[in-house]
């Protein structure tokens, strides 16, 4: 600027430069700030996906069964003794391994469940007894990590959960192609198990379903009525201001007090069973409610008073002005604010956890009157279990509840930004 | 079963009436549309369906809620005054196993012949009940039924009753939310009462040691069930404060920068992944914290020859500080671009730079907001749960080192709750006891937040 004939004193260049410095170092700062926030979230996805990608596939192993006709009565096929089975079958494919410590890890191999899986098989074809054929059965734990690479191969045998000897049979196996990993169907389907490789979300995703369809079905009404009442009819007194100050506060409310709510009195004055999900449906939806009003009274707020003007002055009742014109206006609105209500409903922990939605359950809940989890409790659940299988399961699962979320919430983004008017 | 018959019913006798009403009003044959009715058929429709459904529902909801009260004090006066005279507990086990034995369940004790003759008389008492609810119901909605169709005809003013109606269950919906917080209220308070009945406030305000295992048997050492919370309130705090300084800084220089540095393009791709952060749910912070962050940490300060906790304070309030940056940078950001033009304006015509405009002018007039902000995320953070029952510890240790395992008021609520427990023993209540002190401290902040917020929001418009 100098050659413009402005004289700038060299004191005054100096502290110039100095402001602009602090300038750079706010917006230096920002972008810091952010990158940080980002980087974080990067990390916190990378290192679910990483850890849990490896549960949607799992490990079989091909066993020759011989399906003898003096271990199975093919009248009553569920009595048959299939544990029998998997040890002679594995037994016939090692015929050296003769000492009994040897061979109680030779079976080790295959899970404990693979007995079920063979019941299943000659339940579902009783023609089966009496033959020899090639089954592939899941394999254990250890093997299935090992397999995949979750777990190293190369270190001392003292640090590893299988043997030298183990590590063998199994590169006997593979070397015969009776090792195969497919796709995991059972973790989606099936319910929740001691053994990791067994273990399901199924259960889960059905109590979570049921818990989220009553809340749906009871917040969804309550919330837009009094969302109307309040915005379109209440006149303005000390009792609204009440409702409306209790609302607000009730949306900051800690979730997991909602849980001793729930406990106090669904359980213990209402007498509800313990860990159902029509508990956890009435709990989630009083935490759901002041969001789906707030949600419901902003999108009535955001219709034009013209609207309604036209249809009163066309004699449109009250009523009638917001159940033909307002309210199906909001709709999109409204529609955005309950799925995200309903989003942090699906994500919601603690609350279920006081009422006990933390139990074991091994069979897929069907009526909302039956035990049951929901998904993130399955998540906590199995972060508790101190086998290392149940790390993959569990961020598999989170893998799954967080797709649920983007789901939902890229549906919500989706009305607003199709149905949304500007007025 | 009989519930769900019930309600079918109900759905298709207002369905009916519906239909009844609607055709006697447009004519039907009878040929009386001459006059023009005052309203609409399908007003006349919806009155008398309401007729049909309302009061059988209203019955049904008082039925199920005292049915099995009235039916345990038939029980108890059929079984004879001995029964009767039994004391709260053992009555209430007795007539459990009745239920279970009537259900078909398995029992805790023998059942003897007096008690399968009790359950028989108590599943038929169940049966009539059941038959007396599906009989009455569908009665009194015919009777609604009858009356209110006889009703309908063009002079009638179906479409105000109608209306009256629903501004009715309108305003009911609306009072659900203030019955939640009476209800929050009271369950609590009850149960803290019971608890303070058991230990004193002093002891629960001022104790410095909590170890709530209280003695089954009463020469039983080391469990004398200690209820003083301080160091859980110590523990809280100080998660919370490392939670501040990660989110505090993070939060308000991202909301700085997206507010008055980013171009348009940046903050509209920013801002809804920084959010996707509030999204998270907890328990996958909870897992991010006990499996990535705290083997981290502890790896670090190994490194360092720091002994850090596997369950250290530092992980649980780094990861909640993770949490709650959306809330802080999107409630900054909100106060930040309510500053009014104008002033943002005449500081930079008088030759401010930016960064200085920022720094003297902007960030003083969004103090309030911002604030108000911090204090809501505080409040978030004191509430929060799952973060730290998967990363913080259960010890309750007096103390004020970041890197050591403390435990935190919502820890202890889950751990108090959580498996199978009498509700009366002093643990449990102590969960209800920590839930009240939970439930003050989060309301005095919100309640605080929205005050600063509204006193100080208007002062340059």
């Amino acid at each position: 600027m100098t050659g413009a004939g402005w004289q700038v004193s060299k004191h005054s260049a100096r502290r110039l430069k100095k402001r602009y410095r602090r300038e750079r170092w706010l917006k230096a700062l920002g972008v810091l700030a952010i990158t940080v926030a980002l980087g974080v979230l990067v990390l916190l996805l990378g290192s679910v996906i990483a850890r849990g990608y490896p549960a949607f596939v799992k490990t079989e192993i091909a066993l020759e069964v011989n399906f003898k006709a003096e271990l199975i009565d093919p009248g009553q096929p569920g009595g048959g003794r299939y544990g029998r089975i998997i040890r002679n079958a594995l037994f016939a494919a090692f015929p050296d391994v003769r000492e009994r410590a040897e061979r109680r890890r030779l079976l080790k191999l295959i899970s404990r469940g693979a007995r079920f899986e063979l019941r299943r098989m000659v339940e579902s074809d009783p023609e089966l007894v009496g033959t020899v054929k090639k089954v592939w059965l899941t394999a254990s734990s250890d093997v299935d990590m090992l397999t995949k690479g979750s777990l190293p191969r190369d270190v001392p045998q003292d640090e590893r959960r299988l043997s030298d000897r183990q590590l063998t049979w199994l590169d006997s196996l593979d070397a015969a192609e009776n090792v195969r990993t497919r796709f995991n169907w059972q973790f989606f389907f099936g319910s929740d198990s001691r053994e990791p490789e067994l273990a399901g979300i199924g259960g889960a995703l059905a109590g979570s379903f049921w818990t989220l369809a009553i809340t749906l079905i009871l917040a969804f009404p309550l919330g837009v009525g009094a969302a109307i009442y309040l915005q379109e009819f209440a006149p303005k007194n000390r009792l609204t201001d009440f409702i409306e100050v209790n609302i607000n506060n009730l949306a900051a409310v800690p979730s997991i007090v909602f849980g001793l709510l729930g406990l106090a009195i669904f359980i213990q004055l209402f007498e509800l069973p313990r860990s159902t999900a029509i508990v956890g449906g009435l709990t989630l939806m009083l935490m759901t409610l002041p969001t789906i009003i707030i949600a419901t009274r902003a999108a009535l707020a955001a219709v034009p008073p013209s609207i309604r003007e036209a249809a009163h002055g066309v004699g449109a009742s009250p009523l009638q002005v917001v159940t033909h014109h307002v309210l199906p206006l909001a709709m999109p609105g409204i529609m955005t604010g309950t799925i995200i209500g309903m989003a942090r409903a699906l994500g919601e922990t603690a609350p279920l956890l006081m009422i006990g939605m933390v139990a074991f359950i091994v069979d897929i809940p069907a009526a909302p009157f039956d035990s049951a989890t929901a998904l993130p409790v399955q998540i906590f659940l199995w972060a508790d279990s101190p086998e290392r299988g149940f790390t993959e399961k569990m961020s598999a699962a989170i893998i799954v509840l967080l797709a649920f979320l983007i789901i939902m919430n890229a549906l919500a983004v989706y009305l607003r930004r199709r149905f949304e008017i500007r007025w | 079963m009989q519930l769900v018959i019930l309600l079918i019913a109900l759905g298709a006798i207002a369905a009916l009436g519906y239909f009844l009403a609607r055709r006697k009003l447009l004519g039907g044959g009878t040929g009386d549309t001459a006059i023009r009715p005052h309203s609409m058929p399908g007003y006349h429709g919806w009155y008398v369906a309401l007729w049909c459904a309302l009061p059988s529902l209203v019955v049904l909801l008082f039925w199920l809620l005292f049915e099995g009260r009235i039916l345990e004090a038939l029980l108890v006066s059929h079984l004879g005054p001995e029964i009767a005279a039994l004391p709260g507990e053992m009555l209430g086990l007795l007539l459990n196993d009745i239920r279970n034995l009537a259900a078909g369940d398995a029992v805790s004790r023998d059942a003897d012949p007096a008690l399968m003759a009790a359950a028989e008389r108590y599943g038929a008492m169940r049966t009539t009940a059941r038959a007396a609810m599906l009989g009455g119901g569908l009665a009194l909605a015919v009777a609604g039924l009858a009356w209110s169709w006889r009703r309908v005809a063009p002079a009638f003013r179906a479409r105000h009753r109608v209306e009256r109606v629903v501004r009715g269950v309108l305003i009911l919906a609306s009072f659900v939310a203030v019955v939640t917080t009476v209800g929050i209220i009271l369950s609590v308070l009850f149960e803290s009462i019971r608890f303070f009945s058991i230990v004193s406030v002093g002891d629960f305000l001022f104790g410095l040691e909590w170890s709530p295992q209280t003695a089954i048997r009463t020469d039983q050492v080391g469990s004398s069930g200690a209820f003083g919370a301080v160091p859980l309130f110590t523990g809280t705090l100080l998660i919370t404060l490392i939670a501040m300084l990660v989110a505090l800084p993070v939060g308000l220089f991202s909301a700085i920068y997206m507010a008055e540095f980013a171009s348009p393009n940046v903050r509209n791709a920013v801002k809804p992944v920084l959010e996707i952060l509030a999204g998270v749910p907890t328990v996958v912070y909870g897992f991010f914290a006990a499996l990535t962050v705290a083997p981290a940490l502890r790896g670090f300060g190994d490194y360092l020859g720091l002994d850090v906790a596997s369950e250290s304070a530092l992980a649980a309030g780094a990861v909640m500080g993770i949490m709650i940056i959306p809330f802080i940078s999107s409630l900054s950001d909100d106060a930040i671009i309510a500053v009014p033009r104008s002033l943002r304006e005449g500081s930079l015509a008088m030759g401010a730079t930016r960064s200085e405009t920022v720094v003297k002018v902007i960030l003083p007039a969004a103090l309030p907001g911002i604030v108000a902000a911090c204090l809501l995320a505080i409040s978030r953070a004191i509430g929060e749960t799952m973060i730290v029952v998967m990363a913080a510890g259960l010890a309750a240790k007096l103390t004020a080192n970041p890197l050591e395992a403390v435990t935190t008021v919502t820890a202890q609520m889950v751990t108090l709750l959580v498996g199978d427990q009498e509700f009366d023993s002093a643990k449990t209540l102590a969960a209800f006891a920590l839930g009240l002190a939970l439930f003050l401290a989060t309301l005095a902040l919100n309640v605080l937040a929205l005050y600063i917020a509204r006193k100080y929001r208007e002062q340059y418009e």
